[in-house]
């Protein structure tokens, strides 16, 4: 169990977080930029100072006598920017944190960079990167392992694939994960709780299904999207809107066309038809 | 014949200074880099002072600090039984208050430029902070510390006013290549002026070119 009960004031926003994990479980920490995600994780590993209480099973790691070292909180860390040290080679650079080299091997194994073990971080690229930075962060066998929007910069098939590794080492490993992200589907696939953050508060905490389906299961389509031109055509007026990564273009009338403004986000539904999955 | 012992003492001095002020430098500028303290405008001011005071201005007050007149040097005098102004020693100590910032300012550059996540990252691995300067954050500024060595070799080589006014000029033991060739131009030795001179002028830009060179070749290498 890790009890978290912490707050630290900014010049704009009071970080006032109080949130119990069980152990064994992926959580989502999710929120606008400035919500104080990546900070409460920073805190969460010693990296940032702050008042109130952190307990980790029985050891104390905060409290207003105890301020336990990031050295001796056993986190497991991986970076946005990877953050490897380009002056050792993959391996080393696993080998640097504990001198275990079957666990490196392994490690590396999972990863599939074993034949990759002799190059130096530059010569890779950033799905690489970064999977040497995950099997990095697990050498210390974490109990805790902190992911900080480890997957924003990489494309979606190598996303993909290191969604599925993170989740192999989190059980292999039966560490207690902390995922920052912003990206719905990666939530929903490999978290079992989403806690959601706002101006340093805690404003939604559940399962990815609670928190994230805003249309609560009915049968109704409710995208999010963004307004890009209003075309007239002929006595009719189209919107078009990206949703995700579509464009789609959709039929509104002229006293519609007159209130929206380019740029702005918009919701797309519909109602009362019976949708078909096309695979 | 040329007496080359001005220059002789001219190396021996600015590597007894680079090394000296390597070793106090190498804890001072990783702080420096690392603090957010209240202390550090301060703390940089007085380190880069050297830069903008006239060697002489520096000179007195150290002549002034380490003769047997002062605490400090009295002090030295009583209990060791050395003097530390007109001799070697002196020079030494002059010299690593003379070349501190050409020390401390690359290293620190250094240091700053290090992704702090990257630092991070070696803490929660369970590394201490010596752990780390020596593993992570020394071996990603080769150019810093390279620059920091050689500048702080040559700015020491060629420093001449605070040299005269703690040492003098004692052939053997503190007429240093600068300090001989102010000496030959002032007796009219033109011919042994311009020698030292050109030897003096070849060795700087040779130095300074190779470690343009080695920088040059290094970003190459790690692909900046």
């Amino acid at each position: 169990m890790i009890e978290i009960d912490i707050e630290k004031k900014f010049p704009q926003i009071e970080l006032r977080v109080k949130l119990d994990v069980e152990n064994g479980s992926f959580v989502a920490v999710s929120g606008n930029s400035g919500s104080g995600k990546t900070t409460l994780l920073r805190i969460l590993s010693g990296l940032e100072e702050a008042r109130g209480v952190i307990r980790v099973d029985e050891d104390t790691w905060l409290d207003n006598k105890t301020y336990k070292a990031p050295q001796l909180r056993e986190i497991g860390f991986v970076f946005q920017d990877y953050a490897l040290f380009p002056n050792m080679t993959v391996e080393e650079n696993l080998l640097y944190v504990k001198k275990d080299k079957s666990l490196a091997k392994e490690l590396l194994e999972i990863v599939e960079l074993s034949e990759f073990k002799d190059r130096y971080p530059q010569n890779l690229s950033g799905g690489q990167k970064q999977r040497v930075a995950l099997a990095r962060a697990m050498m210390s066998r974490p109990k805790i392992l902190i992911l900080d929007e480890p997957l924003s910069a990489l494309d979606s098939s190598m996303r993909k694939k290191l969604q599925d590794e993170i989740l192999i080492l989190h059980k292999k490993f039966n560490t207690t994960s902390f995922l920052v992200s912003h990206d719905v589907s990666e939530i929903y696939r490999m978290c079992d709780r989403v806690v959601v953050l706002d101006s340093g508060k805690i404003i939604k905490d559940g399962t990815p299904k609670e928190v994230l389906l805003k249309t609560s299961g009915s049968q109704k389509f409710s995208f999010e999207g963004e307004l890009l031109e209003v075309v007239k055509a002929d006595v009719i007026y189209v919107a078009i809107i990206a949703i995700a990564r579509q464009i789609v273009e959709i039929v509104i009338s002229k006293d519609e066309a007159e209130k929206l403004q380019v740029g702005q986000k918009v919701r797309v539904g519909t109602k009362a038809f019976a949708p078909e999955i096309f695979v | 014949m040329i007496d080359f012992t001005p220059f002789m003492l001219s190396f021996k001095l600015a590597f007894v200074t680079t090394v000296i002020l390597f070793v106090v430098s190498l804890p001072l500028s990783w702080y420096l880099a690392n603090t957010t303290s209240k202390i550090k405008p301060f703390l940089e001011t007085i380190t880069a002072l050297p830069i903008v005071l006239p060697p002489s201005v520096l000179g007195f007050y150290l002549l002034w600090a380490l003769s047997g007149n002062s605490v400090v040097g009295q002090f030295f005098e009583d209990n060791f039984g050395i003097s530390l102004v007109f001799n070697f020693t002196g020079l030494v100590i002059a010299s690593c208050f003379y070349s501190l910032p050409f020390m401390v300012q690359p290293l620190q550059g250094g240091f700053e430029s290090l992704n702090k996540n990257m630092l991070e990252a070696s803490y929660l691995a369970g590394k201490s902070r010596l752990i780390t300067l020596l593993r992570v954050a020394m071996p990603n500024i080769k150019p810093s510390l390279l620059s920091a060595i050689i500048v702080t070799f040559a700015h020491t080589v060629g420093e001449f006013g605070v040299v005269l006014m703690i040492g003098g000029s004692i052939p053997n033991e503190t007429k240093v290549a600068s300090v001989a060739i102010y000496e030959m131009v002032e007796v009219m030795d033109y011919e042994n002026a311009h020698i030292y001179s050109a030897i003096m002028l070849s060795m700087s830009f040779v130095v300074l070119l190779s470690v343009y060179l080695f920088n040059r070749s290094y970003k190459k290498r790690i692909g900046v």
